[in-house]
């Protein structure tokens, strides 16, 4: 049986003190390495003959505004088939320079899944073969999923909006 | 050249093959996407898909929305099997907030979830047929997805975006129709799939159509992140249900049926068993709901009151019901802080919700893992030097859900 504390062990007689922050929220093993060495970890992780996560369930992005210098952070999410394991791996970048290298040449999933985490929050996947918007429009000119991009509050009342029920006279 | 003859690209005369837009509404997409395909003659070059035609941004929307009101969104992930969707996203809120759920809620959720498990394989499987020219098929099994429908309709009142389920459990309790309607189904389904399966499964025009296209090895799909119905045609049996899981499946005996080639032919083969399996095990759970008796017999849901909505009658009768009400409907809850993966198996593979928490009365981050979406990608090595009208039946095959590409 793979245990968190093995997986643990392994990363960090692997990296040493490069890999921190281990937590593990409702048991999922999370840690997190700097963006220069991610596809070491993943590789590591992939080839390892005892930790074998040859599976990328999800890769996705987070935008932490208040987080200086770590506010973009992708995440990984990898499982282990043979041991039914999960974790989740996160890297972060500055938001001035969001450069991280593909996963691609590991792993074909994470082909579009960068396409998107670039297309919603702006991190530039070094290497990726085809690095462009894939849900919205090539024009656009922001991303979208950051934080400083608010939804319309719904309690507005300046926009004429009377056919749906708010501004106008009532 | 006079000014009126259309001015054609540089480079076109030369060309010796030929570019065709699939879509973005073509008859065979079964969905807003388009495929820019390059063509030899009838066999693909290469192929460019574009996908976002119906992109509603719902994980940016899910932001300033309560839990209670996402389930709204999930309907519209892959609307063909809605109320797995809310399904999974009430288990991905019960973990968060550390709900646990009576055995007779879990068993009616596994009801419902392999009803639209059929309901959606059932959408996949005769549309193949009829992208292969056979209509019969689609026609005659479409009532019973419209019995399916009408069990939706006696649970939760709605068809297709179901909205169905709370946190905790149920809105209201199964009425004596909806197990009259379950019953019936399972009496008269059997007979109809295996008519279905008579029609397709040994057909000679359709076997020729369908296998050696669009095939991928177990390796291959599983680098494409490949789930569901589709990673098992290749041969690897991985299902969410048995690997990890939830709402009680592990009470339940079933089988997970594999193919070996990954082609069409096996995918259909694959979704077909499938739903044999899925009948046996809403037959199990009919049995153990209506095992329980006296006052179990009336569960629908958890005692947690600071989540589930009380009773109208009490709101207006007892202090603390009035309390609670209006915390959940203005979205005031108190939501724990942290982060929580939780993925169930959906019709078309392992539909993953990833939610960051704050502590806020919103979701500080929601990222939805659509199968359909990551598989899709594997669509130009799927086709690649096969006939345009493989790649329709590929298409199809794949089970491709706008809904659920585009989120």
């Amino acid at each position: 049986m793979l245990t968190n504390e093995h997986i643990k062990a392994r990363l960090t007689e692997k990296f040493g003190e490069q890999i921190s922050n281990f937590e593990e929220p409702y048991g999922m093993l999370t840690f997190e390495a700097p963006k220069e060495i991610n596809l070491k970890v993943l590789n590591f992780l992939y080839d390892d003959e005892e930790l074998k996560f040859r599976f990328m369930t999800d890769l996705c992005g987070v935008h932490y505004p208040d987080k200086k210098g770590k506010e973009l952070a992708v995440v990984y999410h990898l499982h282990n088939l043979v041991d039914n394991v999960r974790i989740r791996f996160k890297v972060f970048t500055d938001i001035d320079q969001p450069d991280i290298y593909t996963a691609t040449g590991l792993f074909s999933a994470a082909n579009w899944m960068e396409r998107e985490t670039y297309d919603f929050f702006g991190v530039n996947f070094v290497g990726h073969p085809k690095m462009k918007r894939i849900l919205n429009v090539e024009e656009m000119d922001y991303f979208p999923l950051r934080k400083e991009f608010p939804l319309e509050d719904q309690t507005r009342i300046d926009k004429d909006d009377e056919m749906f029920g708010r501004g106008g006279n009532n | 050249m006079s000014e009126h003859h259309i001015k054609l690209p540089e480079g076109s005369i030369e060309k010796t093959t030929s570019t065709l837009n699939l879509g973005p509404t073509h008859p065979a997409t079964h969905g807003v996407m388009q495929n820019v395909l390059e063509l030899d003659g009838e066999r693909i070059v290469s192929t460019e898909q574009t996908i976002g035609y119906i992109h509603r941004a719902f994980e940016k929307l899910a932001e300033r929305r309560p839990l209670a009101q996402i389930t709204t969104l999930t309907d519209r992930l892959n609307y063909c099997s809605s109320p797995l969707n809310n399904m999974g996203w009430h288990l991905t809120c019960e973990k968060l907030l550390g709900v646990k759920t009576p055995k007779r809620v879990d068993y009616l959720r596994v009801i419902i979830m392999e009803l639209s498990r059929i309901s959606d394989h059932l959408i996949c499987n005769s549309i193949m047929g009829v992208d292969a020219g056979a209509y019969t098929g689609f026609l005659y099994v479409m009532q019973y997805r419209e019995l399916i429908y009408e069990i939706y309709e006696e649970v939760c009142g709605a068809r297709l975006t179901t909205n169905m389920g709370r946190i905790g459990g149920f809105e209201r309790n199964f009425n004596d129709i909806a197990f009259q309607k379950i019953e019936k189904f399972l009496k008269e389904y059997p007979r109809v799939l295996k008519e279905f399966e008579n029609l397709f499964q040994r057909n000679r025009i359709f076997m020729d159509r369908t296998r050696n296209t669009g095939g991928i090895s177990a390796e291959r799909a599983l680098n494409y992140g490949f789930t569901g119905p589709n990673l098992r045609a290749a041969g690897v049996d991985y299902d969410v249900r048995v690997h990890s899981p939830y709402s009680s499946y592990e009470d339940f005996q079933f089988n997970i049926p594999v193919g070996t080639t990954g082609d069409n032919y096996d995918r259909f083969l694959v979704r077909n068993q499938e739903m044999w399996q899925s009948l046996s095990i809403v037959e199990q759970a009919f049995q153990k709901v209506q095992d329980f008796k006296g006052t179990e017999a009336d569960v629908f849901h958890a005692d947690v009151p600071e989540y589930y909505l009380p009773m109208k009658a009490d709101v207006y009768t007892k202090m603390e019901a009035l309390i609670y009400h209006f915390k959940i409907i203005m979205g005031e809850t108190e939501i724990p802080a942290g982060e929580v993966y939780n993925s169930i198996e959906a019709a078309n593979g392992e539909l993953g919700f990833y939610l960051i928490s704050d502590g806020g009365r919103t979701p500080y981050r929601l990222h939805f893992r659509r199968p359909c979406f990551i598989y899709y990608q594997a669509f130009e090595e799927l086709i690649k030097g096969y006939m345009l009208s493989d790649a329709i039946m590929t298409m199809s095959a794949l089970n491709l859900i706008a809904g659920e590409l585009d989120a």
